[in-house]
């Protein structure tokens, strides 16, 4: 495959070459599976994998490594069956089946269901506004609106009470008393404005793939504005959508923070008590696997509702800016919109913090300025994010790129991690890792290691979706043309995995800037980050002490962000 | 678009440099004289000066790692024999009474538990007091004074009380006064105490913390909380419309306490001596007496706090703080009787 068959090579040709010759190729009729590789099948992969998209799916270079990584995610799922297993079966079967199980399992899915549905509602559009629009500040509310993602759940979940609770900030300093915070309406409202990023994230990086030319053949068709999003740009975001959707709701599985500050009991909840409590794990380790039995459903239902449609999608080529939609008399509802949510998850948290600093301050409280610990948040978040991509890339191609069963399955095991709270991996790595990797124990690298557990999905999602975004006869093609496999791998696959590569590791990054859980117990001994130094302040009261690092967090967590939107703009400008 | 040369070699250079930096970091395993481990369900905003001090003033060194209570005494257990830790600093002592009965912790010297009451410190002499925490109930001065205040937590359920008391049901400390009061008042008591105080429409909080803030906002007029946190929110804002009520000889003003145990599996068991000795030497003592962030009650006889009263004129109900380790009993009450619905 030749870049210039079809345009001429643009300025800064390496790098767009092979992007801007997928645009000319995907349209083109299959080819015949039987020219694209005579393949020998691995023995893991039992369906067998015709067609074109099996180029590089099948490559052992993509599905032995898949593999591995695959295994390591289920590594907590192992644990908690040693651990669950130490439980008389007929206790298993009466904590199953007791009616106060069922419950929280009813309370966890209306919640997860709940803000997932909202998520979609906010994130969607939103991404649309902030992407193709001339909605006013457009970068600026592109990254505003995202950044609620770094703020803990835990924080914002308090903030929203000091602000909105009966005598909260609000009602003290306008005098007017908000609907109160607690129960399911806070926990919703909370964790639909601090995960609904997931969503706007990877929709943003779809939209910037997408081939503007189906669009423009809609609107020059006579659909106006509105009917192009609904009837052409929608369906293609579906993907990507439901990617964020899913690290939506399995993110509120594994939610502690807003659900026991907001009052809303649900199995993480109820596990944590568990743990906290008791120290007995053979309990908590059966509400895990029951988490994990709920995540195999809403991985399943995704896989649905996103089902590959490869081929249906163009990407978009090098030079050719999408069009701005004008909004029109909608410019203002819209920056309404976007105006609320940048206030709630943002504003407010970010006033409250505010308002302890300056109080303490004026109460001669000491501040702490945090650098050290702002320095080793950003370490783990970029190893993390580069760690969890590289682990990413294998199961995401081999999942995009190949009809087998063993494909699919292990990037459904990766969710694993993702959906069971943080202290189930953790301390799951640290009953595994001091017995099988004990030099490796409570160091960097083992840190490092359980984000990839806990946060893989987020990767490999957004780079299956850029994926998808293309069909795998490209590859095919390339390969009639002569290329070797792993030339074809190197030099189409990866780069069309990039924009995703890209996303999925911004949101890796945001991730970890907050994780606790597992911080707290495999980092290397006295190791602290900005999340630490939070979630320790704000433990014992001292929220002054508290809001440096926690504006830290804000700043560190705009980085990705900011960066994404200079990309943007030197490549439409 | 530079990004593309990135990506063609930029994995194998990045794998180079991750795996460098983390053979860097993988060597810190503790030698016999590396320093010593300390695993602190204490805050390091409260207690991290101690470990310095210490090291200053002994040359040991001292590694912490800080974390919830109950999850480090959770990880210390999944480690087992192989923990890296030499010494626990617990926040209340149920999680030390779970590590004894796992056989996770050694006798502690006759010198250093002489220095302390035996009622703050393990029968079995495993574990030992460093400082005393009491539940009182926090009220909002704004809306009640002090003689108003019910001495016994049986009063509260009285229907004067509907909709005005807050608590904190999936707290650890409010769980720790529960396994007290179960020991001492019996089974059927409490749960017929919890039982009505629901009844009562009680206000529930997340924690110690939010209790309090909702008390200062009116949200409850009076909570079940630990004394300390209200000296804490003093720090921030003197002009707070809180403050702390006793109740001597009740089982809502149990005594728990803040303490240590040093691991069986430990190689550092004279370090770790020499640093149970020094937090209950009289300068750490005395600061936690004194100093207003941290205000607790120093357990060390002769040593008094200017701030708080004596723990003996509190009248302490006598509990046997080792037997605070059965959780799973009162988890399954409270469970039971609906406290976390």
């Amino acid at each position: 495959m030749r870049r210039g068959r079809h345009a001429p090579p643009p300025p800064t040709a390496a790098a767009s070459g092979p992007a801007g010759t997928v645009t000319g190729m995907e349209r083109r009729p299959l080819l015949s599976p039987g020219v694209a590789e005579p393949l020998r099948e691995p023995p893991e992969a039992p369906a067998p994998a015709r067609g074109p998209r099996a180029v590089v799916g099948t490559h052992p270079l993509v599905w032995l490594p898949a593999l591995m990584v695959a295994g390591a995610m289920l590594l907590p799922a192992v644990y908690l069956v040693i651990a669950a297993a130490e439980l008389p079966l007929a206790r298993i079967v009466a904590i199953v089946t007791d009616g106060a199980t069922l419950r929280l399992a009813g309370r966890t899915l209306l919640l997860a269901g709940s803000v997932t549905g909202a998520s979609l509602l906010l994130g969607v559009p939103i991404a649309w506004l902030t992407t193709r629009t001339d909605l006013p500040a457009r970068r600026f509310f592109a990254v505003a609106t995202a950044l609620p993602l770094v703020i803990p759940t835990y924080v914002g979940a308090f903030t929203l009470v000091g602000a909105l609770a009966p005598g909260g900030l609000i009602e003290s300093w306008i005098g007017w008393r908000p609907p109160s915070p607690y129960g399911f309406g806070g926990a919703f409202i909370a964790l639909t404005l601090f995960t609904f990023p997931y969503v706007l994230l990877t929709v943003q990086a779809a939209l910037r793939g997408l081939d503007p030319s189906l669009e423009d053949a809609s609107r020059s068709l006579g659909r106006g504005p509105a009917a192009t999003f609904f009837r052409v740009t929608l369906p293609q975001l579906r993907p990507a959508a439901a990617a964020g959707g899913l690290l939506v709701t399995l993110y509120v599985l594994s939610d502690f923070g807003a659900v026991s500050i907001l009052r809303y009991s649900t199995f993480t909840r109820a596990l944590y008590l568990q743990y906290r409590t008791a120290f007995d794990r053979a309990p908590a380790a059966l509400l895990g696997l029951m988490l994990v039995v709920l995540t195999v459903i809403f991985v399943v239902a995704e896989a649905r509702v996103a089902k590959d449609r490869g081929g249906q999608f163009g990407l978009r080529g090098p030079g050719r800016p999408p069009p701005r939609v004008p909004l029109g008399r909608w410019r203002v509802p819209a920056a309404m919109l976007t105006s609320t949510v940048v206030l709630l998850g943002l504003v407010i948290p970010v006033t409250v913090i505010a308002y302890w600093l300056v109080r303490g301050v004026a109460a001669g409280e000491a501040v702490d300025v945090a650098l050290g610990a702002a320095g080793r948040s950003l370490l783990v978040a970029a190893l993390g994010a580069v760690a969890a991509v590289l682990a990413a890339l294998p199961v995401a191609i081999w999942s995009a790129r190949s009809r087998s069963r063993v494909a699919r399955l292990a990037e459904r095991a990766s969710f694993t991690g993702y959906a069971l709270p943080g202290i189930v991996v953790a301390l799951a790595l640290v009953f595994i890792g001091i017995r099988v990797a004990t030099p490796l124990y409570q160091t960097l690298a083992m840190l490092i290691f359980a984000y990839v557990v806990l946060f893989v999905p987020q990767a490999i999602g957004a780079i299956r979706a850029s994926l998808l975004q293309v069909q795998g006869n490209v590859e095919a093609a390339a390969r009639t043309l002569g290329s070797a496999r792993l030339a074809v791998l190197r030099r189409i696959t990866l780069p069309l995995a990039r924009r995703g590569a890209l996303a999925g590791g911004a949101l890796v990054f945001l991730t970890v800037l907050k994780e606790l859980p597992a911080t707290l117990l495999l980092a290397p001994t006295g190791f602290d980050t900005l999340a630490v130094r939070v979630w320790s302040a704000t433990e014992e009261a001292f929220f002054t002490r508290a809001a440096i690092p926690a504006m830290l967090l804000i700043v560190l967590g705009s980085v990705p962000l900011a960066v994404a939107m200079v990309r943007e703009r030197r490549e439409v400008g | 678009m530079p990004s593309s040369r990135w990506l063609r070699r930029g994995p194998l250079a990045l794998v180079a440099v991750l795996a460098l930096l983390l053979s860097a970091c993988g060597d810190g395993d503790a030698a016999d004289d590396g320093p010593l481990t300390v695993y602190s369900g204490r805050n390091q905003e409260l207690v991290g000066w101690v470990f310095e001090d210490f090291t200053a003033a002994t040359g040991i060194e001292v590694q912490v790692r800080y974390g919830d209570t109950a999850e480090l005494a959770a990880t210390i257990l999944e480690e087992g024999d192989a923990s890296p830790a030499d010494l626990y600093f617990a926040q209340d002592a149920g999680a030390l009474g779970a590590l004894e009965a796992a056989g996770r912790l050694t006798t502690l010297p006759d010198d250093v538990l002489d220095l302390v009451d035996p009622n703050l410190r393990a029968p079995s002499g495993v574990w030992t007091g460093v400082t005393g925490r009491v539940r009182v109930l926090a009220y909002n001065t704004d809306v009640l004074s002090a003689e108003e205040i019910p001495g016994s937590v049986f009063d509260l359920t009285d229907a004067r009380w509907r909709g005005r008391v807050g608590w904190a049901p999936t707290n650890g400390s409010f769980q720790a006064f529960v396994t007290a009061m179960r020991i001492t008042e019996g089974e059927d008591t409490t749960r017929r105490w919890l039982e009505d105080m629901l009844a009562n429409d009680p206000v529930v909080f997340s924690n110690n913390t939010g209790a309090l803030e909702g008390v200062a906002r009116g949200e409850a007029d009076l909570a079940l909380v630990n004394h300390y946190y209200l000296y804490r929110f003093l720090a921030e804002d003197p002009e707070l419309n809180v403050a702390n009520a006793y109740l001597p000889g009740d089982i809502g003003g149990l005594v728990n306490i803040a303490g240590v145990g040093i691991l069986a599996t430990s190689d550092r068991q004279e370090a770790a001596e020499e640093l149970v000795r020094f937090l209950l030497d009289e300068p750490v003592q005395s600061f936690f007496a004194q100093e207003t962030d941290a205000l607790e009650f120093p357990l060390v006889r002769g040593i008094d706090s200017p701030e708080l009263p004596s723990l003996e004129s509190l009248d302490p109900p006598q509990v046997d703080l080792s037997r605070l380790e059965d959780l799973q009993g009162t988890l399954e009450l409270l469970t039971e009787v609906g406290a976390f619905e």
